[in-house]
């Protein structure tokens, strides 16, 4: 998961980790060459509030607003400490600024927004937008999400994103200024269409491929993994019940009293200490969501390099058939069969000056038609050569975020068996005593 | 048989094989209506009690070697109970178990005994052990019917439960220094098949029995009037303890449920690890690595649940059962001292044979001063044996506990370490536990 090493960050692996083992690991996440917007300025999301005001349908409404604070690095560096910039954006400001971006830079796998509703939930986790422990794991993905487009070589050089950050209320006109809304549409549209492409590029078929498996995968996991929470809880929680049982049994014996009333403390903290654990398996479970999204924009990167092709080989077929007509027109010869050669046959061939019409408009056409298969063919290798270099960028980022992630969670396991070792240990001398 | 008799039942007077009690009873045993004994004080004409202990306390406790020492230093008396076997007649189904024996008290006549009992003749042995001993605190035996979720009343975990139980009551008689001379015992454990047969058959006919049953209604209804005061403390205790005991139960066979759930769905979730590794390159190995550590977790899972189920449950669930006996010894106590007390208003008010009237109080009265001293050095035996019992019980539990999270820790550290040893840009560092 990035991570900003300042304050308000995600705390990645728990205590193994130092604070230099850290800086390494935001270094490496997230440090492209070139000088990226992370490089010249801090950015962080450092709190959430929550407003009341009107919504599009006039109602009054209750929403979260995240504070964004930004301080030049140079100045940092330089031994000030100046006071950060601030403004405040609500979840959906973000979702206009990904939408803009996905927009803009179609070849490029954009980091996903911490998801919409909570999903994934398990027995006792609030399913509620408002829910403290959502909105605190809400505003760390945010934060995650700006960490990783600022890092990003091509991403964090865009303006929008700059406005983004630093201009509170001129932002969302700027930003439906570009005209991104028509393309959004749009792009909606051509991701869900079916056509059939004839010469997709081998790579893009199988990483397509790829990121569908990686979406079910990862649900699937997340889905168990919630399960287990589920049941995790109910073990621990029945525990507390000793706790109640034990301090009234205490009351009646005089021997055992003390031993069983000190177990009884025990069993309480040990039915307590699950709260944590699971709060900070949630913090996994939303490392793993993050890659279940990514998965998402990496198969729209797959669908719109079939999407160029398709329209390049279209433009090519096109061309094909215009040089033909005309081959057809000029010669007489018929080399495929058509309806209007036939009826032409029948009743009679065009005029000369109709011929002469013909030919001239199909050779504008074909001229225009060769245009668009050279620009098409431009656009479809810039388009693959910038997505291949995304999606090797994404690959290696996934690998490393990843296997953070599952070391994290042994990590996790491992407090967890101490924590449990510790307890029932002082159970045990509790027992030991009665 | 004895079914005939023990039909009358009095209700005040339940029965000492209690139902369960959760009230989830399901399958009825065929014979259920057979082991409701009627255990009461029918000791007024002292035939109940074995030839050598019909006087006082003292001279009877002094009949036996008194074995306090539970852990058997001193033991003299060896008691297995193992090997069940299915028995098929024309008429019904059944299990026994064998009984070994080995001993060196000289009330036997050899020092070994291998004999087959079933079910019905260790509650004949219970019911005959309180009849001679009303005030004494016999362990209890498991229980009769089949809980709720057991279908099959011959399942191996049902029956290996039951043996075990059996096992640890033939034990506990044998450990009591007064009961485990009784001659019902002896017979017991020595006698051939068709000998205890015949020895059930014999003692006090159909009718006094049927004295004696009317006479318990008839005192139980009346009541004890002036209860000693240690008595009375004994009984809230036993109300309270019966009650907390009960929850500790419910409590443990609930972890038992959720701990098999969660067992459930761990078995799922590291197949999940698997599949993912499947799809990918760099991280198939970590992917891999964390689906074998969840399931040798699982392992430990179901390990940790199976020593919970053998060790814990069994014990809670026989105090609960101790529970209802100790209520049912007080009962038959109070029932003592209730006879003797209606004789003494007889004698004060009505016009009776004073003479034969005033042998018979003597008598009650020696009966309650017995009954009672028993039950007092009883009742410090079985809290003695309660607090080991249950202290063992919970401390295995705990021990067991650690093992296991020591186990899964040790687990993910290997893990861990794996991976650290990797070549990376993270320093090395050394896994302090």
């Amino acid at each position: 998961m990035a991570d900003a090493g300042n304050k308000e960050s995600a705390p990645i692996g728990g205590d193994e980790f130092t604070n230099t083992e850290l800086e390494n690991n935001k270094n490496n996440t997230m440090v492209e060459e070139g000088s990226t917007l992370l490089r010249r300025m801090e950015i962080s999301v450092a709190e959430a509030e929550k407003r009341t005001g009107k919504n599009t349908v006039n109602m009054q409404e209750i929403f979260t607003v995240y504070l964004i604070e930004t301080r030049p690095i140079d100045a940092i560096t330089e031994g000030h400490n100046p006071a950060p910039d601030s403004l405040w954006r609500r979840y959906s400001e973000f979702e206009i600024l990904r939408n803009y971006l996905l927009v803009t830079y179609p070849f490029i796998v954009v980091p996903p927004l911490p998801e919409k509703r909570a999903e994934f939930v398990w027995h006792k986790l609030s399913a509620d937008n408002m829910d403290p422990d959502f909105v605190e794991r809400r505003r760390i993905g945010l934060e995650n999400f700006l960490l990783r487009v600022a890092s990003h070589s091509v991403l964090s050089n865009d303006k929008i994103l700059y406005h983004f950050l630093t201009e509170e209320h001129r932002w969302k006109e700027v930003v439906y200024e570009t005209g991104f809304q028509a393309k959004a549409d749009s792009r909606i549209k051509a991701l869900s269409a079916t056509f059939r492409v004839k010469n997709p590029d081998k790579r893009f078929t199988e990483m397509k491929h790829y990121s569908d498996e990686l979406q079910s995968l990862t649900s699937q996991l997340l889905r168990v993994r919630a399960r287990v929470a589920d049941r995790i809880y109910g073990v621990y929680k029945v525990h507390g019940n000793y706790g109640r049982v034990f301090s009234e049994w205490s009351a009646l014996e005089k021997e055992m009293g003390d031993g069983l009333q000190s177990a009884g403390h025990h069993m309480d903290a040990y039915a307590a200490s699950v709260d944590d654990i699971l709060e900070e398996e949630e913090r996994y479970a939303d490392q793993l969501k993050e890659y279940l999204f990514y998965a998402e924009a990496l198969r729209a990167v797959c669908r719109k390099h079939e999407l160029t092709q398709y329209e390049l080989e279209t433009a090519s077929s096109d061309l094909i058939s215009k040089k033909q007509q005309r081959e057809e027109l000029a010669t007489g010869m018929v080399r495929t069969f058509s309806f209007k050669g036939m009826t032409n046959k029948l009743f009679g061939q065009e005029t000369p000056e109709q011929r002469e019409a013909k030919l001239s408009l199909l050779e504008e056409q074909i001229v225009q038609g060769e245009e668009t298969v050279t620009e098409k063919t431009v656009e479809c290798e810039e388009y693959v050569k910038g997505a291949w270099v995304d999606m090797q960028r994404f690959k290696e980022q996934k690998d490393r975020d990843l296997r953070e992630a599952l070391i994290g969670y042994a990590v996790m396991q491992i407090s967890m068996c101490k924590k449990g070792i510790q307890v029932w240990t002082n159970a045990k001398e509790c027992f030991h005593k009665m | 048989m004895s079914r005939t008799i023990d039909a009358v039942v009095s209700p005040t007077q339940t029965n000492t094989i209690p139902a369960d009690i959760s009230g989830q009873m399901l399958d009825l045993d065929e014979d259920d209506d057979l082991e409701v004994f009627s255990k009461d004080s029918t000791l007024a004409d002292g035939n109940m009690f074995n030839a050598s202990m019909q006087t006082s306390p003292g001279s009877m406790v002094n009949q036996c070697k008194f074995e306090e020492d539970e852990e058997g230093d001193s033991k003299d008396i060896f008691i297995t109970v193992d090997n069940p076997e299915s028995h098929v007649t024309a008429i019904e189904t059944f299990i026994t178990y064998r009984v070994l024996t080995k001993t060196t008290r000289s009330e036997f006549d050899n020092s070994e005994y291998e004999v087959r009992r079933r079910y019905q003749d260790f509650l004949w042995l219970k019911g005959k052990l309180e009849e001679a001993h009303s005030t004494l605190i016999v362990h209890p035996l498991p229980e009769k019917f089949v809980v709720k979720g057991m279908v099959e009343r011959f399942n191996g975990d049902f029956i290996a439960t039951r043996r075990k139980a059996l096992h640890k009551f033939l034990n506990r008689i044998a450990d009591h220094p007064i009961l485990s001379c009784s001659e019902d015992f002896k017979v017991f454990l020595s006698a051939q098949a068709w000998e205890l047969t015949t020895y059930k058959k014999q003692g006090p006919g159909f009718l006094s029995r049927m004295g004696e049953t009317v006479r318990a209604v008839a005192n139980s209804v009346r009541g004890v009037k002036n209860r000693p005061e240690e008595f009375t403390a004994i009984q809230e205790y036993v109300e309270d303890f019966s009650n907390k005991i009960s929850c500790l139960d419910k409590v443990t066979q609930r972890i038992v449920k959720e701990q098999k759930e969660y067992l459930e769905e761990l078995k799922e979730y590291g197949p999940t690890y698997t599949l993912w590794s499947g799809s990918e390159e760099e991280l198939a190995e970590q992917l891999k690595g964390v689906a074998g550590c969840i399931e040798r977790c699982c392992k430990e899972t179901e390990e940790q649940v199976g020593h919970l189920s053998d060790t814990l449950v069994p014990v809670l669930h026989e105090y609960v059962l101790c529970a209802e006996t100790l209520k049912a010894v007080l009962r038959r106590r109070d029932n003592i001292q209730a006879e003797f007390e209606a004789k003494n208003e007889t004698l004060a008010t009505k016009k009776v044979d004073r003479d034969a009237l005033k042998e018979e109080i003597d008598k009650l009265e020696d009966r309650v001063e017995w009954a009672n001293n028993a039950l007092k050095g009883d009742w410090g035996r079985w809290q003695r044996s309660m607090r080991g019992d249950l202290k063992s019980a919970f401390f295995s539990t705990a021990e067991k506990n650690v093992d296991y999270y020591e186990k899964c820790l040790a687990v993910w550290e290997t893990f861990l370490l794996s991976q650290r040893t990797e070549p990376s840009e993270e320093t090395d560092r050394d896994n302090t536990p």
